[in-house]
């Protein structure tokens, strides 16, 4: 019984990372109906940033909280920025491109930004510091789930809590949901297209640099190619709940996490990444619309 | 005479929307009908739904092509449907773009044709005879439909006119006995319009072919029609020659606030 | 004149891309012996260059929309450069009979190192002509082609283990097994739509990776399999430089031979349909196409080169594992496609070629490999999505008909 508490707490942990991925995913499909393959280096670009700043500040002798709380505003910003900035580059010029053409080269950012990250730092895995501390209150339970676990439990939580109201109740959330369901209509009615398009992705790069710090601070590892396989899965699990759809996302997440988790406690570990795939490929197979997307028939 | 294409009791649903609603439709053999209705009417949702790429949710779609036995399509994939002898083109043009306008033909003929891959590479007496069939064939119905002169253009850099004449020579192409022309004269100058008419004229008298037409423009409807079927809010509100239709109250309530100048 | 508002705009260009590649390009930490490094000049580098860049940036986007405007309004479609060459026959015929004479004389002239690197560059020609069915001809973006690599290497190398079987003999199977697994892999998927269709492939892709990883009785795991026998000749033993002479000539002829293939399939009534597809699918299937049959074949056809070129790579190298089958071979092949122009044959092989044998020989580059791919997919979809060599369209001539 303790083995599966374990496992279903594990679960819950990993699936919430894959949340904060998967909004991503989610929130640009939605809007422009692309699958942002860079969006997985996004990622890992905030777990380096967060590392780099974490060991410079650690020289520097500050104390534990203030390093986590400054390397990750810094991830947050600098994730933002990345976001930002593959939209302008890789995906703003082609709009109106044939279908396929913003996906390849969506790939090539991708292949682009994890050999940028591999030149310009290492293709070793880098030792991430732990930055969040062990609670000593917490001391009891570890056994069951460790502090660290706990925190990302606690922060994915307010995260999403955040991410509701924005999307709920400021304005841009609001032109972000009037662009989803029909960009020329949003236009018409005055919504700046391109500003919503900018934001959409500024958010979702953000939510991933706080996924990336979270992860990398209870691995402890990290290096170039972490944000390719965390991608996949992420995707994944956007699919798994209904691409487009934001609870879809958390939802996929959760079940995904879970799945895994249980897949290698009670059968095998070797296959860990299998699972997913095998899970991907069967929900496109059978259920393309996912567990919230409902079905539609294509306008001809 | 039984009709060549029987449909009873068509219903589309949309999720929540009904777009169309038990509708009952025929054609004749050699007639030209015409589907006409306001903007949302469902008139190309029962293309849709007839040709296969829609799935609709309820009602019966026969056909009984000359020559042979009447059978059920519903649920049939839209390529068995041409292969059928049923034939469309699109309200929002849809030619394959990059490709040539003779090749956009001859992809019309694709299912009349045989050779495989082996055939391809092997490229045995067969193959290079239909081949050299099928690009006659394709030019000929080009001229037939007066693009002979753009053969080699690629489709996407013709006149806006004749891009929707290619599509009525693609469908032409495929060797309908019926044909669906969705909205042929949407976006044409009044030149282009007379002589669409003309070719319509043409594929019935000379061509031996039916027409089901779509179309805003009520001067082509009223002169080049046998019959008219008028929907609105997916539902028949009323059917009838044309001149039976030009005096029908409901037609003209319907129409309300578009003009009608028949 | 270059305006100050254009130094202006690429003056911001730059400090914003300074600031960007701040952390990452200038400073490296190394956490095991806790020291920093700070990397200024590549700051300089960055800013220098990003400045430039966004020059040539922008000028290339205005340079395409107006070419798009020209074209709209006068329908114009310039014949580029390269292809006004191929289609003259006084250009095009003496430089086939140059370069097919260099293809002959070339293992006499180079060392066997350089033989090695053409002969790679030459599988290269073969996949992108395999995976130019499926993506450039049908329009299926297959994220997963390395797959079918992958299988026709194993089937190699299995095969020969267990039952000894030779080159010649599992050529063919591995052309068989790929068209076997494109079609089970093929048929489930190919109802999905075109980037879901990607991800799908790429998913497989990785799974039957981490099974040749993972599954260790039956392809010996991470470690692979050595002492692959190379390709014989009716039993004769040849000497390491006759052997790779040997499969140099070999790998022509099977080059001519893909493209003599996919030339003829090209200009077929399925080439059609395929180019039909990749167009319009709703158009295609309301011309009386079969959407499911005409994917199926591009996809097994496909996968019937990448099969073929996997038992060749096995043969060549003498040893396999799985870490030559990852996603990035995929996009390796994918490159080479986007890069020459999809459904241009004389692209791909010219793509290949350039993507092959650039960084073999600029040293300095082959470091920057994977990123010059990565850079090359984004900077071709932006500015020429058709390659360098657009895929033209084959024209008829009609006698006497035609003004
Ligand atoms: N695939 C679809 N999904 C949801 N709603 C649809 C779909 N296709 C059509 N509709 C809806 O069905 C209704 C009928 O549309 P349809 O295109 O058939 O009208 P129409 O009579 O052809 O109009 P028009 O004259 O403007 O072409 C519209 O309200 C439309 O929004
Ligand atoms: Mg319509």
């Amino acid at each position: 019984m303790e083995y599966f508490l374990e496992l279903f707490l594990g679960g819950l942990t990993r699936g919430s990372i894959y949340a904060l991925i998967a909004l991503g995913y989610t929130m640009v499909y939605g809007i422009i109906e692309l699958i942002n393959f860079a969006h997985g280096e996004i990622y890992m670009i905030g777990a380096f940033t967060a590392l780099i700043v974490a060991s410079v500040l650690t020289l520097f002798g500050l104390n534990q909280i203030a390093i986590l709380v400054l390397a990750s505003i810094t991830a947050v910003i600098y994730s933002a920025a990345y976001g930002f900035t593959v939209e302008k580059i890789a995906y703003k010029p082609l709009r109106h491109a044939q279908r396929l053409s913003p996906l390849i080269s969506a790939i090539g950012m991708s292949i682009f930004l994890q050999n940028y990250v591999l030149l310009a730092q290492t293709s070793d895995f880098l030792p991430f510091p732990s930055l969040i501390p062990d609670f000593e209150f917490w001391e009891a339970y570890s056994h069951i789930i460790g502090s660290a676990e706990l925190v990302i439990l606690i922060t994915t939580t307010i995260v999403m809590i955040l991410l509701t109201f924005l999307i709920k109740f400021t304005k841009i959330g609001k032109a972000m949901r009037a662009t989803a369901q029909d960009r020329n209509m949003a236009m018409l009615v005055g919504v700046n297209v391109n500003q919503v398009i900018s934001m959409t992705f500024i958010i979702g790069s953000a939510l991933a640099a706080v996924g990336g710090v979270l992860i990398a601070s209870h691995i402890g590892m990290i290096n170039f190619y972490i944000g390719f396989i965390a991608g996949i899965k992420a995707f994944t699990a956007a699919v798994l709940g209904g691409i487009g759809s934001i609870p879809g996302a958390v939802l996929g997440s959760l079940v995904l996490g879970l799945t895994e988790s249980f897949a290698t406690g009670y059968v095998s570990s070797d296959y860990e990444d299998v699972f997913a795939f095998a899970l991907l490929v069967l929900i496109l197979i059978f259920r393309p619309a996912g567990i919230l997307g409902r079905s539609t028939t294509q306008k001809v | 005479m039984e009709p060549i294409l029987d449909v009873k009791k068509l219903t589309m649903d949309f999720g929540g929307l009904r777009a169309m609603d038990h509708l009952d439709l025929d054609v004749m053999e050699k007639e030209i009908v015409a589907l006409i209705g306001p903007n949302g009417a469902g008139k190309t949702t029962f293309f849709n739904c007839i040709t296969g790429i829609y799935t609709p949710t309820k009602g019966d779609i026969l056909i009984s092509p000359p020559g042979k036995t009447r059978e059920r399509i519903n649920g049939l994939k839209p390529n068995h449907i041409t292969e059928k002898g049923m034939a469309r083109t699109f309200q929002n043009i849809r030619l394959f773009p990059n490709m040539s306008v003779l090749e956009n033909v001859m992809i019309g003929r694709h299912c009349r044709l045989n050779s495989g891959v082996i055939g391809a590479v092997v490229k045995g007496k067969s193959t290079i005879r239909e081949e050299k069939a099928v690009v006659e064939d394709s030019y000929k119905i080009l001229e037939k439909i007066g693009l002979a002169e753009y053969v080699n253009e690629t489709a996407k850099n013709l006149p806006y006119g004749a891009q929707r004449r290619l599509e009525i020579a693609r469908a032409m192409a495929t060797e309908p006995f019926l044909i669906l022309l969705d909205e042929p004269a949407a976006g044409m100058n009044p030149q282009e319009t007379r002589e669409l008419e003309e070719l319509i004229k043409k594929i019935r008298d000379v061509e031996g072919l039916s027409v089901l037409l779509i179309e805003h423009d009520m001067k082509i409807v009223m002169s080049l029609s046998d019959r008219i079927f008028v929907m609105d809010y997916g539902k028949k509100i009323a059917q009838g020659t044309p001149d039976e239709i030009k005096n029908n109250p409901v037609v003209i309530k319907a129409y309300l606030g578009e003009e009608v100048d028949a | 004149m270059i305006k100050f508002s254009e130094i202006k705009k690429s003056f911001l260009v730059s400090l914003w891309f300074m600031f960007l590649t701040f952390p990452i390009m200038v400073i490296r930490v190394n956490p095991i012996e806790k020291t920093v490094q700070w990397r200024w000049r590549n700051m300089m580098i960055i800013g220098i260059g990003s400045f430039l860049l966004s020059f040539v940036w922008r000028f290339m986007l205005e340079r395409k929309e107006s070419g798009q405007k020209k074209a709209d309004v006068f329908g114009i479609h310039k014949i580029s450069f390269i292809q006004r060459i191929l289609q003259e026959p006084k250009i095009y015929i003496p430089l086939l009979i140059v370069t097919g004479v260099f293809a002959i004389v070339f293992p006499f002239i180079f060392s066997a190192y350089q033989t090695n690197i053409m002969i790679t560059a030459l599988m290269y020609v073969m996949l992108g002509l395999g995976l130019n069915i499926v993506v450039g001809l049908a329009g299926l973006l297959d994220l997963g082609y390395v797959a079918f690599y992958a299988v026709g290497a194993y089937s190699y190398a299995l095969l020969n283990y267990h039952f000894g079987l030779g080159f010649w003999t599992v050529l063919p199977i591995g052309a068989v097994l790929g068209v076997i697994f494109g079609i089970l892999l093929g048929f489930p998927v190919l109802r999905l739509r075109g980037d879901y269709l990607a991800i799908v492939t790429l998913g497989f892709g990785e799974i039957i990776r981490l099974i040749l990883e993972n599954w260790n009785e039956f392809s010996f795991g991470p470690s692979g399999i050595a002492n692959i026998p190379r390709p014989g000749f009716f039993g004769i033993e040849f000497s390491l430089q006759s052997a790779t002479n040997y499969i140099y000539y070999m790998m022509i002829g099977l080059t001519l031979f893909t493209i003599f293939v996919v030339n003829r399939l090209q200009n077929s009534r399925i080439g059609r349909a395929w180019m039909a597809l990749r167009e319009d699918e709703v158009a295609c299937q309301a011309m009386g196409i079969d959407k499911t049959k005409t994917k199926l074949t591009a996809f097994a056809l496909g996968a019937t080169w990448a099969g073929m070129v996997g038992v060749i790579f096995a043969a060549k190298t003498t040893f396999i594992n799985p870490a030559s089958f990852t996603f990035l071979e995929s996009a390796m092949i994918l490159s080479i496609v986007v890069i020459g122009g999809m459904g241009s044959i004389i692209g791909v092989v010219i793509g290949a070629l350039i993507l092959i044998l650039l960084p073999e020989y600029l040293r300095a580059f082959s470091d920057y490999r994977m990123m010059l791919f990565g850079a090359i997919l984004v900077i071709m979809m932006v500015f020429r999505p058709q390659g360098i060599i657009s895929n033209v369209r084959r024209t008829y001539k009609f006698q006497g008909k035609q003004q």
